[in-house]
């Protein structure tokens, strides 16, 4: 009996991480090579006589008058405010449904669930023509404000205030004569952190991930998150083939910077976000 | 609120009021700011396209009450009904694979340890924090015929890769770039729920005689099914409103991502390329009507095994 173990099990392990690799070791690869390397014909998945990953970097910064550093600071822009402000608002919530009695609580929580199942693309049409009633369209309110609702993170932050706040410590700081807002802040929150950073991690995802909301919301390329961005950049590339050529090269790399700070956030937050996820599912 | 708490009360009953009823409005004060989101952003938005879609804009009539006509000319739109047809069938076919492979990742990283799991575990759920408008250009460029690995591949063994974005293709392209992006989440979901459950159980079943393969689908598969139908929901409504990925892969699929591809897709173009916002309204209406009808008859059929409103 020399098998070894999980020998199949491994070896299956292997083939999902090739696969699960293979566009982002594509996009390395391909931001190392110039225009003429790209288009060569053969050798994709390897790099090509040349290194041009600093050439390629300083052409994207520069294009345009540096549009591209531009989408990048109004991406992080965009997914810190209307992260941190879901965040903010669904714990706040998430701890309110939990850990008070209310008349109505029931019937509002319910309503909350339900939202769930509404899909957040519908409401972006007419949340579109609401904001340009009130002339915020265009605008970063427009991409920021609707970020900040998360029916999911509500009910996320319930069920994780629920499991990991003991009703008889915050009646013990109750009776202490802390305020209810003091016993949130100094009692409740810092139990509550592993939860809290999941939200975080998730909303500002989300946000940054966002394409159709600043798609409708915004039409000054001024305000564009990367990824509308980004599109944009494929539309005239693939509209006009023969000087599209050197786009492609700053499409390919800009796409590689852009998923450098979500890679790096979700590594080194790992031990928050992998115990928070678990909660959601567990009732 | 502390001049509450500190204002005397006679009798023991009363005694008790002043601290219910300060826990009651504290307890709306947490809950407010949501509130004000949930309404401005979700309600709001909601009844307004509901009016919205009651009337039409012609260009000679002006504005006029039309009731359900627009969401009758919505169900009766050959577009919106190919559109809708294709997201259903899309989902058919992506939310099983989808939780096929997040399961079966999920039970072998359970099983198996050390360094390599750890690394997989993160490879895995790597394209999560990849936007989706990235992970469909990326697909798309590997799918390219210009500068593609596929084609690469297929013309050193002489033969002629498939173009994955083509008319009858587009569907299997899809499929892939949605599996890659969603299922290392869905996997990380239903392993933090098998590594939650107390591995006394699996202990029993060994002395019981019960092989890994029995344990896995008899004793971890029931364990983890409430948050596979919570993936299984979130498939589901995510799936119905695809608009992303087939609007990003649009400029290089050579024309078989038509504006009326998905029904998000169709809504959009109605409202931003025509300017017919009430017949889009009506479309957003009625899809958003499918997706809570899907979600509703699919809840309803898995409520026994627990779900996420119990």
């Amino acid at each position: 009996m020399t098998r070894p173990r999980h020998l199949w099990a491994k070896l299956l392990l292997l083939a999902m991480v090739c696969y699960f690799l293979v566009p982002v070791w594509w996009l390395v690869v391909a931001s190392t090579k110039n225009a003429e390397g790209l288009f060569s014909g053969k050798g994709a998945l390897w790099f090509a006589g040349g290194f041009h990953l600093v050439d390629n970097l300083r052409d994207l910064f520069t294009f345009n008058n540096g549009e591209y550093l531009r989408w990048l600071g109004n991406s992080a822009l965009y997914a810190f405010a209307g992260g941190i402000g879901c965040t903010v608002v669904s714990v706040l919530a998430g701890y309110g449904f939990a850990k008070f009695r209310f008349r109505g609580r029931n019937l509002v929580f319910a309503a909350v669930l339900g939202s769930v199942m509404v899909p957040l693309t519908a409401l972006v049409i007419p949340t579109f023509v609401l904001m340009s009633n009130v002339g915020l369209t265009d605008t970063i309110w427009a991409v920021i404000l609707p970020s900040l609702l998360s029916p999911f993170a509500v009910y996320l932050m319930r069920v994780y205030a629920s499991a990991s706040v003991p009703d008889e410590l915050l009646d013990a700081a109750r009776i202490d004569g802390a305020g209810e807002l003091r016993t949130f802040w100094q009692v409740a929150l810092p139990l509550m952190r592993p939860g809290v950073v999941t939200v975080l991690l998730l909303s500002v995802v989300s946000t940054w991930n966002n394409f159709f909301l600043p798609l409708t919301m915004l039409s000054s390329s001024k305000l564009y998150p990367l990824t509308v961005g980004i599109g944009l950049w494929e539309q005239l590339a693939s509209s006009n083939n023969g000087g599209g050529q050197s786009l492609w090269n700053l499409i390919i790399v800009g796409s590689l910077v852009s998923i450098v700070p979500l890679i790096v956030a979700f590594l080194t937050l790992q031990k928050y976000w992998q115990g928070g996820l678990a909660v959601g599912s567990l009732k | 609120m502390t001049q509450l708490q500190t204002a005397p009360r006679a009798g023991v009953r009363e005694q008790t009021t002043p601290r219910k009823k300060r826990k009651r409005i504290a307890g709306w004060l947490f809950i407010l700011p949501f509130l004000v989101v949930f309404l401005a952003f979700l309600v709001a938005p909601l009844l307004y396209a509901g009016y919205l879609s009651l009337w039409t804009k012609g260009l000679a009539t002006g504005t006029t009450f039309a009731g359900f006509d627009n969401y009758t000319r919505a169900f009766e739109d050959p577009s919106f009904r190919k559109g809708l047809w294709f997201v259903l069938r899309f989902s058919l076919v992506v939310i099983p694979l989808q939780i096929v492979v997040a399961l079966v990742a999920a039970l072998v990283l359970d099983e198996v340890t050390g360094r390599l799991a750890r690394f997989s575990r993160l490879v895995i759920f790597l394209p999560y924090a990849i936007p989706a408008v990235l992970g469909a250009l990326m697909w798309g460029f590997l799918y390219s015929p210009s500068f593609g690995p596929i084609e690469q591949i297929a013309t050193a063994f002489d033969v002629r890769a498939p173009f994955l974005l083509s008319q009858g293709n587009i569907f299997y392209g899809l499929l892939n770039v949605v599996t890659w992006q969603w299922s290392g989440y869905y996997m990380i979901i239903i392993y933090a729920a098998l590594r939650s459950i107390d591995s006394s159980v699996y202990e029993a079943a060994r002395i019981d005689g019960a092989s890994a393969r029995q344990i896995a689908l008899r004793i971890k598969v029931p364990m983890v099914s409430s948050a596979l139908v919570l993936i299984l929901i979130f498939s589901l409504i995510g799936t119905l409103q695809f608009f992303t990925e087939p609007q990003i892969l649009a400029p290089i699929a050579n024309g078989s991502v038509t504006p009326d591809f998905t029904p998000n897709i169709y809504a959009f173009n109605l409202a931003f390329r025509y300017a017919q916002f009430n017949y889009a309204s009506a479309i957003s209406f009625s899809l958003g009507f499918v997706v809570f009808l899907a979600v509703g008859i699919f809840m309803f059929a898995t409520r026994k095994k627990g779900s996420i409103f119990t």
